[in-house]
């Protein structure tokens, strides 16, 4: 049972702020790393990693600084998004050199090749491998000492759904043996089929952390903005105003258009057609207006 | 201080890549033309002198020096893929130790065997030339392993900065400044290959104790910077 605390800790790269005054702690079982692209999920991930030093405040693992201590690595597994790795080398050799640096034998990688089915292409070059081969490859190398901690940045990029599985099985079943993994996503359903436990950082910042189900309706319950244009915006605001479900709305004279926020999306959805043909009003658009992962996670961070 | 798999992975990859053609590129001109050179105008111990100083230590062996100290470390830092050698509870300085000692043999054998090789091609050795150059060659590639390996680990631009300092530094500046000649490693090395051929074959600007000393200061603050370096290096991913 291993745990990981990162304490007050910020990490800046000029002026640039890349994590801020982050609190949270990382214990057994599968941890998911929420965030949109750029939140710093890499930085943290880099700094629980060794690879990178916090400005401010600290990162351990069970009370040790991680930092410049290159022991930790008897018990961290990294599985670095990046996707160099010794091209010129079969799988096999780069499993065999990754377990000798840990001072292990051809058994080690053995098991671990195993562990993540690819003996069957383990004598190929890896300049030869797909993107998801490549990365079980990194899995097994990150896996050769059995370690207690596994760190995965953006694990799932570039996997067809079929290995995406495979990998989260493994990873649910290591989670399960009760060691600490921690991978980083930016999409919300990878993290909620996986996780148990979900910490989300937006610009930087710890915006939320908890079980998954707590953060999956904070998200859904949001305020939802739809774009309404309409054979009469003026009959048909009047019409969904009267209602609790919707929230505002604004005519757009400019864009000929109504803006509407909904704060009960479930009832809207339904409601919207209904008083549509109750009216005889005819709709010509409809489409949510900020369904982006930002202003999903920017509602987050104000909550 | 010495880690076998690093070694093992170093060589690979200076060995395997296309760069490394260049490492048999050049022993092969130099070879080639000593071939000639001994074909047209027999023996010769000047002109033995003057290719072996001109070509062979001025020229191939920086360039090798270039391509193995840098080559065995930049590519691995500019793709990341260092990360699989840090993540490992295995010392900085250690791999840096390694890394350097793969890079010297590296440069030792395709810079000081073809060095001797043309030697013996161009004068049967005469004047012991042939090794006078050969023993220049072989501290030569220690010096400038160390320095290219340090270059390597702090620069993107390694090999940019490192064909400035072997080209433009020691051959241009080198030939037009007189000071720049003492901070040369072509001349530190020149310094022992006076010592060992015979009288007025081999001219150095440097005394034989500065040389030693600063080819012993360099070669061992470069290797311990670069340890240094590697202990603190930051991957900073890709956001």
């Amino acid at each position: 049972m291993t745990t990981i605390d990162i304490d007050h800790t910020s990490r800046w790269f000029g002026n640039v702020v890349a994590v801020n005054d982050v609190t949270m702690r990382v214990g057994p079982g599968v941890t998911g790393l929420l965030g949109p692209n750029g939140a710093g999920k890499s930085t943290l991930i880099n700094m629980m990693g060794g690879f990178l030093a916090p400005s401010t405040g600290t990162v351990t693992i069970d009370g040790t600084p991680i930092w410049g201590n290159e022991q930790v690595y008897r018990q961290i597994g990294v599985v670095p998004e990046r996707e160099a790795m010794y091209d010129f080398l079969t799988g096999r050799e780069f499993v065999v050199a990754n377990a000798e640096l840990h001072g292990l034998d051809d058994a080690a990688a053995r098991r671990a090749l195993a562990t993540v089915e690819m003996e069957y292409a383990q004598d190929r070059k890896i300049a030869t491998y797909s993107k998801g081969m490549r990365q079980r490859v990194k899995m097994a190398s990150a896996l050769v000492h059995e370690p207690s901690v596994l760190l995965l940045d953006e694990p799932f990029n570039g996997m067809d759904p079929r290995q995406r599985m495979q990998l989260m099985d493994l990873l649910r079943r290591m989670g399960d043996d009760g060691r600490t993994v921690l991978f980083s996503s930016h999409i919300l359903e990878e993290v909620e089929q996986l996780a148990s436990h979900i910490e989300v950082v937006v610009a930087g910042r710890h915006a939320a952390s908890g079980d998954f189900r707590k953060i999956r309706r904070l998200m859904t319950d949001r305020p939802h903005r739809y774009l309404v244009r309409s054979s009469d915006d003026r009959a048909l605001a009047a019409a969904l105003i009267a209602d609790p479900s919707t929230s505002g709305i604004e005519v757009d004279v400019q864009e000929g258009a109504l803006r509407i926020q909904a704060s009960d999306f479930g009832r809207f959805t339904e409601l919207l057609p209904q008083v549509a043909r109750a009216h005889g009003i005819r709709l010509l658009t409809v489409s949510p207006s900020d369904e982006s992962l930002e202003s999903v996670f920017s509602y987050l961070v104000a909550a | 201080m010495y880690n076998p798999t690093v070694a093992r992975l170093t060589y690979r990859a200076l060995l395997g890549r296309r760069r490394a053609l260049i490492l048999f590129a050049l022993p092969a001109m130099l070879i080639v033309i000593a071939g000639a050179v001994r074909a047209f105008t027999g023996l010769d111990d000047k002109i033995a002198a003057d290719l072996l100083g001109g070509f062979a230590l001025a020229t191939m062996v920086p360039l090798i020096g270039v391509i193995a100290g840098t080559g065995a470390i930049g590519p691995e830092i500019d793709d990341g893929s260092i990360v699989y050698l840090l993540s490992k509870p295995v010392k900085r300085p250690t791999i840096i130790m390694t890394k350097l000692i793969v890079a010297i043999a590296v440069t030792m054998a395709f810079s000081a065997i073809p060095t001797l090789i043309a030697g013996f091609i161009l004068n049967n050795n005469g004047q012991q030339i042939a090794v006078a150059y050969t023993i220049a060659a072989l501290v030569a590639s220690i010096a400038y392993s160390a320095l290219f390996l340090l270059l390597g680990t702090v620069s993107r631009h390694a090999v940019v900065f490192g064909l400035v300092y072997a080209l433009i530094w020691e051959s241009l500046f080198g030939s037009l400044v007189s000071g720049a000649k003492t901070l040369s490693v072509q001349q530190w090395a020149l310094a022992l290959a006076e010592k060992v051929a015979g009288e007025g074959y081999v001219d150095a600007t440097v005394g034989l104790p500065t040389a030693v000393a600063l080819l012993v200061a360099v070669t061992v603050g470069a290797t311990v910077y670069a340890g240094q370096k590697l202990r603190r290096l930051t991957l900073a991913g890709e956001e």
